[in-house]
């Protein structure tokens, strides 16, 4: 067990799949002798070479299209795409060539590779570097959608998308880099598709996923100083959807804040939401509390910014809305 | 480019090119009398006129080189020894098709012919091939990738990304632009401020070449020469292929845009007449000995399609993922 920062355990993640299987291969922007903007993938090119670790011209659209035919013919490419604002440029790959093919050819390719991005506000990044366009990928059948919050999860769901035969859309946070947290040495993958509770509560039941989870931890534990003990739930994996947790849950507690820090309009917690409603309509006390980002593009200055965000305040209060 | 038959270097190649053209041509026929009697769905792209340039470039590749087609890829999918049988089963959406009638006559994939894959995206296929030649290289398996497009695709931005990196790398690709004039219903002259998309190579540091591309045996050995290169390591060609589109877009074409002088103009430049030419007076009684067994051979390749059953509305929903 070591206490390692988020960023490092996603290296320690890509170290020890590159070791085990000599297919793996890495390819981005700044990626290779820088290392990566957010270090990332920090000397991994001395590790393994240029061969495996390579370099890309600014041309995401094309690289996801080449892990696309990479990984149709065995290697097992991890993409770094620099922003998640930057992922509607890969979305042709994404939609009409990585999705379809699995289906479409009855099985005949597998495809997988691991589209690793980051994205999130809060550091006054501004409209095209502060994103999060997770409903935008999750929408899309035939990807798996990972969003880690935890350095250990961060670590063994990035093991588990870089074995997973089908392209994983693999979510980080800019500001998760550099938060602590133990990561045991030689875990082994985390499964995909599976939720986790991370405290539990008969009250209220929080769900999020990221960085979302930090502030729904912070709302727990306002609401604890009121009595009122939330259960908040990590999604962990957006696509496939844990429904089995999110539902005995929601059936415990009867009550359910979804939080997603993308747009709240069509957004990712609209389908929690959905899906909660028709899954646990009659174990429901309360319309279930959906938060999401702010209509508007993701203004700069840090009180605009601030307010456009899901917070732990907006949480607790939703959460209280719950239990009127 | 010369409308003067081809010089009968090697008659017996000659002779199947040729049987494999007239083996499109024979096909399409029967799939207009298939849409008009209501026997398809969606529209059918032809490429009456083109033949030469799928069935020479097809010619030139070894068993475990791999091709992506276009929305018009039935010369490429019989180039590539794919059962006429099997594609006729997918574009009547049968269970005995390719890939078990889910993704119809323009998305046609087959892996163990290194068919992958057709794409109803235009230029979508271009850095797909660009991943694959990638795989191929890191795995040093010494297989080529042929990307086939058009003077359509060659306008998008994913062809010059795919190009630049393709040369960077120096990736075992061969992009063989299909230039037919049209990009639907918009002619070149209107789409391309260069008249020769081949003059853009210079621009990426490989080799452009322009090629009759009704000349099915100058298209072989342009593609062979290309494929040569790529083996021995020393990356990517364009090759123009220029040709022409003896008839509409689609069978949703209402036409009106090709004139008539310009049709004539290119109607005794037929590929499979100009084999025929280059064949000689004395092939006049085996052409026609050839033709009965080729018309014979796709008779009964659609009475076959026809009688093979629809796959069942059950399989929609088999599981998506292998691990979920």
């Amino acid at each position: 067990m070591a206490k390692l920062r988020y960023a490092q355990a996603l290296n320690a993640a890509l170290r020890e799949e590159m070791a085990r299987d000599p297919t793996v291969v890495l390819f981005g922007e700044d990626i290779a002798a820088y290392g990566g903007v957010f270090k990332v993938s920090r000397d991994l090119l001395q590790e393994f070479g240029p061969a495996r670790v390579r370099d890309t011209p600014i041309s995401e659209a094309t690289m996801t299209a080449m892990a696309v035919g990479a990984s149709m013919m065995g290697l097992r490419p991890v993409l770094e795409i620099m922003y998640a604002d930057f992922l509607p440029l890969c979305l042709d790959a994404l939609v009409n060539q990585a999705s379809p093919a699995r289906f479409i050819w009855a099985g005949q390719v597998e495809l997988p590779f691991v589209l690793r991005t980051q994205g999130g506000a809060g550091a006054g990044a501004g409209a095209q570097h502060s994103k999060s366009l997770d409903a935008m990928v999750a929408h899309i059948p035939g990807l798996k959608v990972v969003a880690p919050a935890f350095p250990a999860d961060a670590k063994a769901l990035l093991k588990a998308a870089i074995r997973d035969p089908d392209p994983v859309i693999f979510l980080e946070h800019k500001l998760l880099y550099n938060s602590f947290g133990e990561v045991p040495d030689d875990a082994p993958p985390e499964p995909i598709g599976k939720a986790k509770i991370v405290r539990e509560g008969a009250a209220v039941t929080l769900i999020a996923s990221s960085r979302m989870v930090i502030e729904a931890l912070a709302a727990a534990e306002t609401l604890a100083g009121g009595g009122v003990e939330a259960e908040v739930i990590d999604l962990r994996t957006l696509r496939p959807l844990d429904t089995e947790t999110i539902f005995a849950s929601v059936r415990k507690t009867h009550r359910a804040v979804v939080v997603n820090e993308g747009w709240r309009f069509c957004g990712y917690a609209a389908e929690l939401s959905a899906a909660i409603a028709e899954a646990c309509f009659y174990a429901l006390d309360a319309p279930v509390q959906r938060l999401g980002l702010a209509d508007r593009a993701i203004p700069y200055s840090a009180p605009l910014e601030a307010a456009a965000l899901p917070n732990a305040e907006a949480i607790a209060a939703a959460a209280l809305r719950t239990l009127q | 480019m010369s409308a003067s038959p081809p010089a009968p270097g090697d008659p017996a190649l000659l002779e199947t090119l040729f049987a494999r053209m007239v083996e499109v041509r024979f096909l399409e026929e029967g799939l207009r009398a298939a849409h008009k009697a209501g026997q398809t769905r969606g529209p059918l792209h032809c490429c009456d006129g083109q033949e030469a340039v799928g069935v020479g470039a097809t010619a030139a590749l070894a068993p475990g080189d791999v091709v992506t087609s276009t929305h018009r890829g039935h010369a490429h999918y019989l180039g590539r020894g794919l059962s006429l049988e099997r594609v006729l089963g997918e574009i009547f959406g049968r269970a005995s098709g390719y890939c078990q009638g889910r993704a119809g006559h323009m998305l046609i994939a087959d892996r163990a012919r290194g068919m992958l894959g057709g794409n109803a995206i235009v230029g979508g296929g271009i850095p797909v091939a660009v991943g694959q030649a990638w795989a191929l290289q890191a795995l040093n398996t010494g297989a080529v990738a042929l990307s086939f497009f058009g003077d359509g695709a060659a306008q998008t931005g994913v062809c010059h990304e795919s190009m630049n990196i393709a040369a960077l790398w120096r990736l075992p690709v061969i992009f063989l632009c299909e230039h037919n004039e049209y990009g639907l219903t918009v002619a070149a002259s209107q789409q391309s401020a260069v008249r020769d998309i081949a003059v853009r190579a210079q621009g990426y540091a490989m080799p452009g070449v322009v090629v009759d591309g009704n000349d099915v045996l100058a298209v072989r050995s342009a593609t062979a020469e290309a494929a040569a290169r790529a083996r021995a390591g020393e990356g990517p060609t364009l090759i123009e292929a220029k040709t022409y589109r003896m008839t509409g877009f689609s069978t949703s074409d209402m036409g009106g845009y090709q004139s008539r002088e310009e049709m004539a103009a290119w109607a005794p430049r037929d590929p499979i007449e100009r084999a025929a030419a280059a064949l000689g007076p004395a092939f006049a009684p085996r052409r026609a000995e050839m033709e009965a067994q080729l018309r014979a051979r796709v008779e009964a390749a659609f009475a076959a399609a026809l009688a093979a059953p629809f796959p069942d509305a059950g399989d929609l929903l088999l599981p998506e993922y292998r691990h979920a």
